[in-house]
């Protein structure tokens, strides 16, 4: 019943494009994350000047791709929270990932520059549970020793709309503090303790920029657009990193990914002296039971994105995939899809 | 039947003619069709509202089997990673939100009103009307957008004052503290104020037109002021009306999603201060719906809508009592 709805509504939007899927092989229909949608964008535009093989890929979120996809009105769905191996064998389904993002906590603090800071995991934590209330507290002071703090209150902005940035910062604290995983936990949308809600990175990044004492989390791709104040990160390494592309690349090199069924990893809080904690990942789902030839022609595009895409990526503050994960993710359409 | 469509065709065309005759000396048939196509138009209708509660209803289901009535609508938890649903916060947001719009609104769409029908000289009348209503045809995003990079910046500079003044206060206090940020349950307020404003004063002004000249010249005659005109002869005489044009007001801030989800705060925890963050229904279903992943959490977002709609419903029914006592308040009065 609620799988119809959702779908229902979501179908409004992807209708009309929709409409004739099965005459034309030469467009391939996806739907689902947000987060995604700048790359798939850029990469379908260059692939259909290449190949003349239209994609079309409607935002709607991953709740809606996932409906989407098990519904099978369209080819790939996306989401931003990967699916259980368990879940995909209920529903026929398999998963793959795309590309690599990162994201980091922002702030407005007067005096204190861009990458001034540093924090760690737990503290980020205590944060954005209103444990640690002002800019000058103990827990930020010991980790920032010659960095002028002020007496200012702190003001966490979240996200207040469903996000995958949600899900892998709030995986990120669930992983570093026991305390955010027995109070909070991670999904799309929880339950904040304290703070704000802005819509969307931009709503976030607007609040952070306005409000004197803020603290919020947003994509990397926005950090460098807004030139905002962010934060350095201690990794589970032990190290001071800065976010960085060469840092969310190394967080996935170091996970083995032909030891995770259904690539069920979620790349926060990697190992590995240059990974980057709070990275993730696009999770591209496919059904079994669609026709060789439309599975085919999805993957026949992502392989095309893996291989000619990393640019494009890259200029979208995307991590391409590390080679080893594109073997894998190969060797898996060929063990699940015969392709 | 070729026959008689000609016939109805030819009947229609004087009758349409002569104004003042309608209804007169009209053929059944005509008649008994126009009947026909108006009831199905009116039955069209009802049939779709009953469609869009049963299919609310039933999506509900899961949400409501889980977390009952009472349980779903006193419980302040909101909760996605347990599953653990309650509406209260909304349900307060959404009602706290509207009564501060139409605190606002209500004056100052009257005086608006009164300004247009008694006070403004003839060659302001249309300027100031067109300035109303172009208010109604600007689009709620953008109100959002307003709100939340022209209007929030501009109001945390005044909130340091409001937390000076007002918040020192005794029993009221409590409601206007807070960090200045601009944004939360107060800017939403404001913001939906301003976008009620001109259903309330399109309808005030109609009215307060149409009375007529031979009351308010009475009044006039008799030395009333402005004041006591607008007091005791406008109001009275309209205020079945002007009782409706409040309640079409209401029931658009209640619903309204965009603008609010951009200045409200969106946060799921109850405040006492109206500077603090807060969230509405209509917010929290725009805010979480696409990315809602599992079965309960859909359904419990639906069950907030089918709880907006009875919302809306007893502010229409309480509409409909309030206009009969008024009615019923006016005749004794005579």
């Amino acid at each position: 019943m609620l799988k119809t709805t959702q779908m229902r509504l979501a179908a409004l939007a992807v209708a009309a494009t929709l409409g004739a899927g099965a005459q034309a092989a030469q467009t391939i229909t996806g739907a689902g994350s947000t987060w995604v949608y700048p790359l798939v964008a850029k990469w379908s535009t260059v692939y259909a000047k290449n190949t003349g093989i239209q994609v079309n890929y409607q935002s709607i979120g991953s709740g809606g791709g996932i409906a989407q996809i098990k519904a099978g009105t369209v080819a790939f769905g996306a989401s931003d929270k990967p699916l259980t191996p368990a879940e995909l064998a209920q529903s026929n389904l398999i998963q793959f990932p795309t590309a690599i993002a990162g994201e980091d906590v922002v702030y407005n603090v007067p005096g204190i520059k861009p990458g001034e800071l540093v924090l760690s995991g737990p503290v980020v934590a205590d944060i954005f549970m209103g444990k640690v209330k002002s800019w000058n507290d103990p827990e930020i002071a010991h980790l920032n020793r010659g960095v002028k703090l002020p007496a200012m209150p702190i003001t966490v902005v979240h996200r207040s709309d469903g996000s995958g940035t949600t899900f892998t910062f709030a995986n990120y604290l669930s992983k570093v503090s026991p305390e955010w995983k027995t109070r909070i936990g991670a999904d799309t949308s929880i339950a904040w303790p304290t703070g704000v809600g802005g819509k969307g990175n931009e709503g976030v990044a607007s609040y952070v920029q306005r409000i004197k004492g803020a603290v919020g989390y947003v994509e990397y791709a926005y950090i460098i657009e807004n030139h905002m104040a962010y934060a350095r990160m201690l990794n589970s390494a032990g190290k001071v990193v800065s976010p960085s592309l060469a840092g969310f690349q190394a967080a996935a090199a170091n996970v083995d990914f032909t030891k995770a069924e259904d690539f069920y990893v979620i790349l926060t809080d990697q190992p590995g002296a240059a990974s980057w904690p709070i990275s993730g990942c696009t999770w591209q789902i496919l059904r079994k039971s669609a026709p060789k030839a439309t599975n085919a022609s999805v993957t026949a595009f992502f392989r095309w994105g893996f291989e000619h895409g990393q640019d494009i990526a890259r200029s979208i503050a995307f991590g391409p995939l590390p080679p080893s994960t594109i073997h894998a993710i190969e060797a898996y359409w060929k063990k699940n899809l015969g392709i | 039947m070729e026959s008689s469509e000609a016939a109805v065709g030819q009947k229609l065309t004087p009758a349409a003619e002569e104004p003042g005759t309608a209804g007169r000396g009209r053929p059944l048939s005509a008649d008994s069709l126009f009947h026909g196509v108006c009831v199905s138009m009116a039955g069209l209708v009802g049939v779709a509202l009953v469609a869009i509660v049963i299919a609310i209803a039933v999506d509900s289901l899961p949400a409501i089997r889980t977390f009952g009535v009472l349980g779903f609508l006193k419980s302040s938890e909101w909760d996605p990673v347990s599953e653990h649903f309650g509406a209260f916060p909304f349900i307060v947001g959404t009602l706290v939100s509207s009564a501060i719009a139409m605190v606002l609104a209500v004056p100052v769409s009257f005086g608006v009103a009164v300004f247009i029908s008694e006070l403004a000289p003839a060659w302001m009348r249309q300027p100031v009307s067109a300035a109303i209503e172009m208010l109604a045809a600007v689009p709620s995003i953008v109100y959002g957008l307003w709100g939340l990079l022209v209007f929030a910046p501009a109001f945390a500079n005044l909130e340091p004052w409001i937390n000076d003044h007002l918040g020192a206060l005794p029993l009221v206090g409590a409601l206007f503290q807070g960090p200045p940020m601009g944004i939360g349950m107060l800017t939403a307020g404001i913001v939906l104020a301003i976008m009620i404003l001109p259903y309330i004063t399109a309808i005030m002004r109609d009215v307060f037109v149409a009375t007529p000249t031979r009351l308010k010249e009475s009044a006039y005659a008799m030395g009333a002021t402005t004041w006591e005109v607008a007091r005791q002869i406008l109001l009275p005489y309209t205020r079945t009306a002007v009782t409706g044009g409040i309640f079409l007001g209401l029931g658009r801030a209640l619903g309204e999603t965009m603008a609010v989800t951009f200045v409200i705060g969106n946060s799921n925890n109850l405040s006492a201060s109206l500077l603090m963050p807060g969230a509405s229904i209509p917010s929290v279903i725009a805010n979480e719906f696409t990315e809602a992943t599992s079965k309960l959490y859909v359904s419990s977002l639906i069950y907030l809508g089918l709880v907006l709609i009875a919302i809306t419903l007893i502010v229409q029914v309480l509409a409909v009592l309030l206009l009969g006592s008024v009615r019923r308040g006016a005749v004794s009065s005579r």
